[in-house]
């Protein structure tokens, strides 16, 4: 089952913690090692719910700030028909930021707490939302490249040892593939278009590429968190790993785009099989990281704006519920 | 009224995708009352048409068995081969059994 809400049969569980931790730990990296599956009640290392916590949330928070960049071009679609897509994908993106949630809770957190630390600035979310959107084609270039980097970094966290989280990426992978496609053929659309079309399409890969890269997180050698995430498998392949999979595969669809990808260090290495790339700024990453992005004030506002305006909404929720209880009773007694 | 800092209650979704199958738990979400739990379960977890029945349960109804006791809750089953039909040998002459 799914949820710490019935709490009420798990109070045997302390006598666990008077048992030997070494072998409680030992046992549950062997049941790690057999590729079984961790479930919410499980017993599990303090460290491995604590990064498990800290990875799901900072997950679903990056869903939901995500909806903003797009959102800013829901009134502002090219037809109705992009429109409605663009409406489809941004409330696909709340779903995932709500299946994740609802696993970050198994682990014993409150959905109000993640909420908060999130409107409070004190969690992180993924670097790439807090660049802006300016056209049209940052929209096709966002499906395409931002969720294309998505999907790769997300497959293989359908195998993830926790249970409720790799329930959660399955039912998120099923979804993805409509949001990369729709951004590709958006792309597609603007490079088989008029020359500023085109212009516009270049100017948005120019722009989303470099922070795609990054997205993948700190190379190996800087990440440290790594080493451990693919003992517990919660991770299975290194960040630079997932990049250079990213780089291979889409840089092909570059090129049948006709659009030029801003590296003038790229080429295809025959030897190695793969596109060798120029260095990444990884101080920008860090400034964004740091909240000194172009956009995470603006997010962060939004998210504020968001929660302080639908209050009304909430409060009036609670009160219909709360009468339509309290007449139950009255009408029951 | 309510306190609305209090969390709205947490409930469990479970969907039938098409008649004729069980319904299957999918995940969790948080509503007021059950009817918000089944309108937000069915924006959640049917936006492709993933069922045709929905199943709200709140979470604090549910009695669960604790893993940390598995070994001896279900134990009994273990040694009970017999009730498998595999565990009788039968002659391949006969048939239909």
């Amino acid at each position: 089952m799914y949820t710490q809400g019935f709490d009420s049969l798990g109070k045997d569980c302390l006598r666990d913690e008077a048992q030997d931790a070494a072998a409680l730990e030992s046992r549950f990296q062997s049941r790690v090692d057999a590729e079984e599956k961790i479930e919410a009640k499980d017993w599990m290392p303090e460290a491995y719910r604590r990064t498990l916590i800290r990875q799901i949330s900072q997950h679903a928070h990056s869903e939901i700030v995500g909806m903003l960049p797009e959102g800013n071009w829901i009134t502002r679609a090219p037809s109705l028909l992009r429109k409605a897509i663009l409406i489809a994908k941004v409330q696909d993106e709340g779903g995932h930021g709500a299946y994740l949630y609802s696993a970050t809770e198994t682990l014993g957190v409150s959905r109000d707490q993640l909420v908060e630390q999130l409107l409070e600035g004190k969690a992180k979310y993924s670097s790439i939302f807090n660049y802006p959107t300016p056209t049209w084609a940052d929209v096709g270039a966002i499906g395409w490249l931002v969720d294309g980097a998505a999907i790769m970094n997300q497959i293989p966290l359908c195998r993830c040892s926790y249970g409720p989280y790799a329930r959660a990426m399955v039912r998120i992978c099923k979804e993805e593939s409509f949001h990369q496609r729709q951004g590709y053929e958006i792309m597609l659309r603007l490079a088989r278009g008029t020359d500023s079309q085109r212009a516009m399409a270049q100017a948005a890969l120019d722009r989303w590429w470099w922070p795609s890269l990054m997205m993948f997180g700190p190379s190996d050698s800087e990440s440290r968190h790594s080493a451990q995430s693919m003992r517990w498998k919660i991770k299975r392949f290194s960040n630079d790993e997932l990049r250079q999979k990213f780089v291979d595969t889409t840089v092909p669809q570059a090129d049948f785009l006709g659009l030029k990808v801003p590296d003038p260090e790229l080429r295809w290495d025959d030897n190695a099989g793969h596109y060798r790339f120029g260095p990444i700024d990884w101080n920008e990453f860090e400034q964004v990281l740091q909240g000194h992005g172009p956009c995470n004030r603006e997010r962060l506002e939004a998210r504020r704006r968001a929660q302080d305006e639908g209050r009304w909404v909430r409060d009036a929720a609670s009160a219909w519920a709360a009468k339509r209880e309290a007449e139950g009773k009255t009408r029951a007694a | 009224m309510t306190d609305s800092t209090k969390e709205w209650p947490l409930y469990e979704i479970f969907i039938r995708a098409k008649s004729g199958l069980d319904h299957k738990h999918v995940g969790s979400l948080h509503a007021t009352d059950a009817r918000m739990a089944l309108e937000h379960a069915r924006d959640l977890y049917t936006r492709r048409q993933e069922g045709v029945s929905i199943w709200a349960v709140r979470s604090a109804d549910i009695v669960a068995s604790d893993p940390a006791d598995a070994d001896a809750f279900f134990e009994p089953a273990r040694d009970k081969v017999y009730r498998h039909p595999t565990f009788y040998e039968i002659p391949d002459e006969v048939k239909t059994l």
